[in-house]
């Protein structure tokens, strides 16, 4: 039988024993004298949220499938779990084998979000690593980073021994193969990251320098070993239309944020939305094969028993056979007690024919992200909703009997003035008028209109890159604002607002678009308490800034700060695909209200169609491309 | 049709609570195949009902849970397509085809038919009780001590309130070995037909999965569970600390039920909840 890492009293005297013990569905099982190499995966947040994670099951599964590797998995351990672990100097440990993290070969962070910054230092503390990479001896695990916020590494450069820029398919089985035989050979740390570094995609931050200018700007990124790439080639799995999809996913023992199937259709998005980050990274636009799909849900439901399986992707609408795919889910799960799980479609006559085939319509609401609240604001951030389309989709789903609405929207986008902050009052107003135009004895009651506005946090890769933020004051004044116009409309009590913390967004600005003067600012934040910063709970605001104060580090700077056009980025060093040319040129169009039809309708050479497939090769898209005179001026 | 299933909960599983286990029997079935029945509506969910829920730390030799099925193989290949599905922690060890209920009777859910319950209590290695207690037989003598009182009263807390309550009559038998108890349940036991394996029932023959500690300090128990009179052994435990001022520690006692019994109605003779055709 498997031995428990933490006694049966310490386990029964926190929350929820079942996030440390392991022993899940599907978790794979291998004795560790039999491997070459011991790799831990991690995502730094609680289980719950961690094993919710579909790409790291993908990585699972990639890593398991090496016979010389044995892959396990570490979270976050919650708070009261923490406190004991370092009341004991209990040493951090993965739940497969439930041995010592620090006893293995790798530590591999996904990183998806910036507020999980201080939970990367967690971990790597309970785990007994050295916080920094520079303090890490031979023994040490060799800590990897992965995940979007790599895209922009640089504030959490110091913890990391090397960072894998872009999808995990690629590369790493020529690390592992690295790894391997440098070990064999006796060779150290700092010469195995030297020769790692000539993989593509790898980032190792100590072998790169950054000076400053006298403002804090970036003067120079410069190598400072030889043979070191001059930038980092992002990695994209080009071949995932028909693979990697994984089939055995690991089942919790308790409930989990994602507790079903997750069927990925597509990797990327062909919208082009300026704020998005995920639809610049990820680009090209990759559908995976229907019938692939089909075989994988039915393995996946075999294999893991759930009852509920979900679609993921940035735009499942977009996914060109949503229609045959959703159609198959119903009619082959649908008797077999298997819930369909829509993702947020395109409201049409599709998704409310579907939608009231699998939920309850009374039950149920109707969701819109017209992010903006005015045309003309949506034409800047290129988010191509009409008033209309909004207007319409709502008043259809009314009439098949919904009477609930939720409706998300984005505070501080670049231009927004008073009259796009009142547009969403005003559009919310009138959706709630299309309600109330139905013959009062057709219609369920009362209108649900939920209005929900987060802020805006400018991202790297995006053409807004460049833009200034507001300051949390400037949001709680636009949120007032809202507040008060909303209470001017006729229908007033139909809608209900809700909004998000603003000081989290200001922090989540800084870490996304900081640079390596960061590192010591989480440290100490961290030092002072600062974990899982996501959490409202335990989000301190002041401990941050106080952390920023002791560095002499500005957070306005970071934030409140127009940059200018030639200025070098701390992230400019990776080649993400999209080019730095393209988003501004994307950023100067947005300034001019004017949008940029989607990777099916034109190409407008962001730089994605260099890896060679997806959408960019797609009906001849080629052809459209050259017929709108091939390139991206010849449209002004 | 219904089925009464039997099952083990041990090892690192005695960490996951009642309706997470509800959640992996749901999940487990549809891996194995099982053909169960489901409510109506947007929501639908397995029909199942648990006896007597088991609270999280304890393990057990002996859970059940009734379920409905539209058909059924075999039981001997009901239980092996199960447990090829189940993972560490939990086997399933009894599949009964129950009969379909009488023209005046009606279906019986397995949570309504438990009134007792055999639990083993053992000192977890590395605890210590208090001096002169710690060896087996001045353990069993204080313990015996303690159960010839005539009235043993204990705080009962409620999620409400609590109160003091005489927990010994709750309690039918204690022993302080396996080949005592089993020769003491005897006396408890009514005119139980053990199922014999064909094509309404099948068992399987297994071990205890009972923790074994070093130290050797245990006590057998029987006491009254279920909806109508329901007593933990922890708090017989609590009881026992009290009378002889020793701290009771809750982690110290690993809990480890046996079986579940139904009374019958007119002698009040016990029978094991597999041993029951409905």
């Amino acid at each position: 039988m498997r031995k428990l890492a933490l006694t049966d009293d310490i386990l029964l005297s926190v929350d929820k024993p079942a996030r440390y013990i392991g022993g899940e569905i599907n978790m794979r099982v291998k004795d560790p004298k039999d491997v070459d190499i011991r790799f831990c995966l991690c995502f730094p947040d609680v289980y719950e949220i961690g094993m919710s994670h579909l790409g790291l099951q993908i990585l699972y599964d990639i890593l398991n499938s090496r016979e010389d590797t044995y892959c396990e998995r570490v979270y976050s351990p919650w708070v009261d779990l923490d406190k004991i672990m370092r009341e004991k100097n209990i040493p951090l440990f993965a739940l497969e084998s439930q041995d010592p993290v620090k006893n293995f070969d790798f530590l591999g962070i996904t990183i998806q979000y910036e507020m999980c910054y201080t939970n990367i230092l967690q971990v790597l503390e309970l785990s007994q690593i050295p916080i920094f990479s520079k303090d890490r001896s031979e023994d040490d695990p060799i800590v990897i980073g992965g995940g979007p916020c790599t895209y922009n590494p640089e504030p959490i450069a110091d913890f990391f021994d090397f960072f894998y820029i872009g999808e995990g398919e690629t590369v790493y089985n020529d690390i592992l193969d690295l790894y391997k035989e440098y070990k064999h050979q006796g060779k150290s740390r700092r010469e195995f990251l030297e020769a790692v570094s000539q993989i593509e995609g790898i980032y190792v931050p100590l072998l790169y320098d950054v000076e400053y200018n006298d403002d804090f700007t970036i003067k120079s990124f410069k190598k400072n070993y030889e043979a070191a790439p001059e930038r980092i080639k992002r990695q994209v799995a080009m071949d995932i239309n028909d693979s990697y999809h994984p089939t055995r996913p690991l089942v919790p023992l308790i409930k989990i944020t994602q507790d079903r199937v997750v069927l990925e259709i597509q990797r990327g998005c062909i919208r082009g939305c300026r704020f998005c980050q995920a639809g610049m990274i990820y680009r090209p636009n990759r559908e995976r094969d229907l019938e692939y799909l089909k075989k994988c849900a039915y393995e996946m439901l075999e294999s893991t028993g759930h009852e509920e399986i979900s679609l993921s992707s940035l735009s499942s609408s977009d996914y060109s056979k949503l229609k045959d795919l959703v159609y198959f889910l119903i009619d082959e799960f649908g008797s077999k007690g298997v819930n369909i799980s829509l993702p947020s479609l395109r409201i049409d006559a599709f998704s409310l024919d579907v939608m009231g085939k699998v939920q309850d319509v009374r039950k149920s609401s109707i969701t819109f992200a017209p992010e903006a609240g005015t045309q003309r604001l949506r034409d800047v951030i290129n988010k191509g909703l009409t008033e209309e389309d909004i207007l319409s989709g709502a008043s259809e789903a009314f009439l098949s009997g919904w009477n609930r609405v939720k409706l998300y929207f984005m505070m501080g986008l670049p231009t927004e003035t008073e009259e796009d902050i009142e547009g969403i009052a005003v559009l919310a107003d009138k959706i709630a008028r299309e309600y109330y135009k139905i013959p009062k004895d057709q219609r369920q009651g009362k209108a649900n209109i939920v209005v929900s506005t987060s802020f805006f946090v400018p991202k790297p890769f995006t053409p807004f890159q460049w833009a200034r933020m507001d300051t949390p004051r400037e949001y709680i004044k636009k949120q007032q604002l809202l507040r008060s116009k909303i209470n001017e409309q006729l229908n007033r009590k139909s809608i209900v607002y809700n909004w998000h913390e603003a000081e989290l967004s200001e922090l989540e600005g800084v870490l996304a678009r900081g640079d390596r003067r960061l590192c010591k600012v989480i440290y100490d934040a961290y030092k002072a308490g600062c974990i899982y910063d996501s959490w409202s709970e335990f989000f301190d605001y002041d401990k941050w800034v106080k952390a920023f104060n002791d560095n002499g580090v500005s957070i306005s700077f970071y934030t409140s700060r127009e940059r200018n056009e030639d200025e070098i980025f701390p992230w400019d060093f990776i080649d993400a695909g999209v080019s730095k040319a393209f988003l501004l040129r994307e950023y100067k169009r947005a300034k001019q209200g004017t949008v940029t039809p989607n990777c099916r309708m034109l190409c407008y050479n962001c730089g994605a169609k260099a890896f060679g497939g997806g959408v960019c090769f797609e009906n001849n898209n080629e052809n459209k491309n050259a017929a709108a005179g091939g390139n991206y001026e010849g449209q002004n | 049709m219904k089925a009464r299933i039997k099952f083990q909960k041990y090892g690192a599983m005695k960490f996951i609570g009642h309706l997470d286990v509800m959640r992996y029997f749901q999940k487990a079935f549809r891996r194995a195949g099982y053909d169960n029945e489901y409510t109506k509506g947007f929501n639908p969910h397995q029909i199942m009902s648990f006896a007597a829920p088991l609270g999280l730390g304890l393990t057990s030799d002996g859970e059940y849970v009734d379920i409905s099925l539209l058909s059924s193989q075999a039981p001997k290949d009901m239980v092996e397509k199960i447990n090829n599905v189940l993972t560490e922690g939990f086997k399933v060890v009894g599949f009964h085809l129950l009969r379909e209920p009488g023209q005046n009777e009606k279906h019986v859910n397995a949570m309504s038919l438990v009134s007792k319950a055999d639990y083993l209590v053992s000192l977890k290695d590395g605890y210590l009780l208090k001096d002169g207690l710690q060896a087996q037989d001045k353990f069993k003598e204080a313990f015996e001590k303690f159960y010839a009182k005539q009235e043993i009263f204990i705080n009962k807390k409620t999620k409400t309130s609590q109160k003091l309550v005489d927990i010994k009559p709750m309690i039918s038998m204690v022993s302080f070995s396996y080949e005592e108890f089993a020769e003491k349940l005897k006396n408890y036991l009514g005119q139980v037909k053990r199922p014999v394996n064909d094509e309404r029932s099948f068992s399987l023959e297994t071990e205890s999965v009972a923790d074994v500690y070093e130290n050797g300090i245990k006590v057998y128990m029987q006491v009254a569970t279920g909806s109508a009179s329901n007593l933990k052994p922890e708090l017989v435990m609590e009881a026992f600390c009290q009378e002889f001022d020793i701290d009771y520690n809750p982690y110290a006692w690993q809990v480890h039920r046996l079986e579940l019994y139904t009374e019958e109605e007119d002698s009040g003779k016990l029978i094991p909840l597999d041993c029951l055709d409905r």
